[in-house]
């Protein structure tokens, strides 16, 4: 009986081994996968040329393959999106975390997790058909499909995970920093900004991370309002990421053109690798705290 | 001096005070004992209107302090509790440096100037006795210290804003025996400049840091005399029987 116990314990540890091998293995394969693939357009076109050529002409005679434009376009779409978003979201997470009524954090905290269900193909459609034309009229533009338009639709992207993280990370301060504080004279917004804010800012600083993370790794959204053309960004040109690079040039791409795509794929996994680092650098540090 | 009148609490529908009425002398130390539950920290922490924090509370009656209703709203509350201080059960020092710590209240009421700012340090830390065991690491973060060294640091800090009056909580039942002591003689220096009122469980250290005593159970104030008194001869049956380790 014991030793069937045992049999069984043994068995269930083993699946659940495997079980988790799957993300394992999931992870590794892409990243070798992207690695191999994305390596050789890399040694034909040369690297100082992959990535610093400002000239995307990947249907050319004479084809280029620069991808400056789009390195640019991500992480100037991603920083504007960041400089709206995260005090928008920092001050949203103050507010749900300390000051708001019962009633009131119990709706907000809803409508951010509807934020954050809606797909991106959606954000993107409300984007096409209210911020693009709204942007135009608005800066006088003969269209709104520009970098402008990609950043605001981003920067309202990235609020949940901002919002969400920031609560948490806010909410585990323990009561007693506050209450010194208040017992000492200072009034409650001066303690949530001089004691629980920084008792909370490797919590918060991931939760920037996290943001940023979203941000750069989005594709369908923007792809939709940003024009689409692979132009040096500036803030109210049409503009490619490096994303929608991949995105909308794959489906038809073949020879050096689609391998050059898998190089940009592997630029981006870069990216993303980089933040995930840092990202687990604040998690690490805000649980050692 | 503060004094209170006819004072009843009540946590939503149930009443945790009943009708307190005390005169708290200046420059001394009060001591209020009682079983848990007694509501002796629920009335501590009314002084400093603390519990205006917790939803719900409701309160009646009167605390003079200064001759004026705290409650009233000529009284602003962020200057009551710069007057009345506080120390806090569990040792509660701010996650930043020593140095920091001392100088948030000081910063919060507008003091910027670094001189200042560096001579109310030392005189806190000094005033709570723990000066000479930091003065050289005051850039290194409060958390580092020893939970006794930590509640003498919160002590500095209560007082880095200068209050008239010191509120403990059972400021020692964190503490080893060692730290215990080295509180209670701070507690006993302190009175010299300010009027201390001490929650506390232990009953020697009534006896032993305490002018005044005065004895709650289950929210109200049974008895409340000169220390030497409650413990030798007490009015009431009940203090006795607490006293003497019948109940509680």
């Amino acid at each position: 009986m014991k030793k069937k116990k045992q049999l069984f314990e043994t068995i269930i540890h083993g699946v659940f081994l495997i079980l988790g091998l799957i993300t394992v293995g999931s992870v590794l394969l892409i990243t070798i996968y992207l690695i191999i693939s994305g390596i050789p357009a890399i040694r034909e076109i040369g690297i100082i040329d992959f990535l610093f050529g400002t000239q995307w002409k990947s249907t050319d005679a004479e084809p280029s393959f620069g991808i400056l434009p789009f390195i640019l376009t991500s992480v100037y779409g991603t920083a504007g999106a960041v400089v709206i978003g995260v005090p928008v979201g920092f001050l949203t997470a103050v507010y749900l975390a300390k000051i708001a009524p019962p009633k009131i954090k119990t709706l907000v905290t809803g409508a951010v997790g509807l934020l954050a269900g809606i797909p991106s193909v959606v954000y993107g459609l409300v984007g096409m058909l209210v911020l693009v034309p709204g942007v135009r009229v608005l800066f006088n533009l003969p269209d709104g499909a520009n970098l402008f338009s990609a950043i605001i639709v981003l920067a309202i992207m990235i609020l949940p995970s901002i919002i969400n993280v920031s609560v948490t990370a806010l909410e585990s301060v323990p009561k007693e920093y506050e209450d010194a504080s208040l017992a000492l004279g200072a009034t409650p917004v001066e303690t949530y900004f001089k004691v629980s804010v920084p008792a909370a800012k490797s919590g918060i600083a991931a939760a920037v991370v996290l943001g940023v993370g979203r941000a750069i790794g989005e594709a369908m959204a923007v792809i939709m309002v940003s024009g689409n053309v692979a132009n040096m960004p500036s803030l109210f040109q049409s503009v490619r990421f490096l994303t929608t690079a991949v995105a909308s040039e794959m489906s038809y791409s073949a020879g050096l053109q689609q391998q050059a795509l898998f190089s940009i794929a592997l630029v981006l996994f870069l990216f993303i690798m980089l933040i995930n680092a840092t990202l687990n650098f604040f998690l690490k540090r805000s649980k050692e705290d | 001096m503060i004094k209170v009148r006819d004072m009843c609490l009540w946590y939503g529908s149930s009443q945790a005070l009943h009708h307190i009425n005390m005169e708290i002398p200046d420059k001394a130390i009060t001591a209020l004992i009682g079983p848990s539950g007694c509501g002796k920290s629920t009335f501590l922490k009314s002084l400093n209107r603390m519990n205006d924090l917790i939803p719900g509370v409701k309160i009646t009656g009167e605390i003079l302090y200064n001759d004026t209703d705290i409650f009233s709203s000529a009284i602003d509350v962020n200057n009551l509790r710069k007057e009345i201080g506080m120390v806090f059960q569990k040792p509660n020092p701010f996650p930043m440096s020593i140095y920091d710590n001392i100088a948030y209240g000081p910063r919060t009421h507008g003091i910027k100037s670094r001189a200042k700012l560096d001579d109310i340090v030392e005189r806190s830390l000094r005033g709570a006795a723990i000066w000479d065991e930091v003065r050289d690491r005051l850039k290194k973060n409060a958390l580092g210290l020893s939970g006794g060294q930590q509640q003498r640091l919160c002590i500095a800090r209560a007082l880095a804003v200068e209050p008239d009056v010191l509120l403990m909580d059972e400021p020692t039942s964190a503490l080893d025996p060692i730290s215990t002591s080295k509180i209670e003689e701070l507690a006993i220096s302190l009175k010299e400049k300010y009027t201390i009122i001490i929650v506390t469980h232990n009953m020697q250290q009534a006896v032993r840091i305490s002018d005044k005593t005065a004895f709650f159970l289950m929210g109200e104030m049974i008895e409340f005399g000169d220390t030497e008194k409650i413990f030798s001869m007490p009015e009431d049956k009940r203090t006795e029987d607490y006293i003497t380790g019948r109940f509680g």
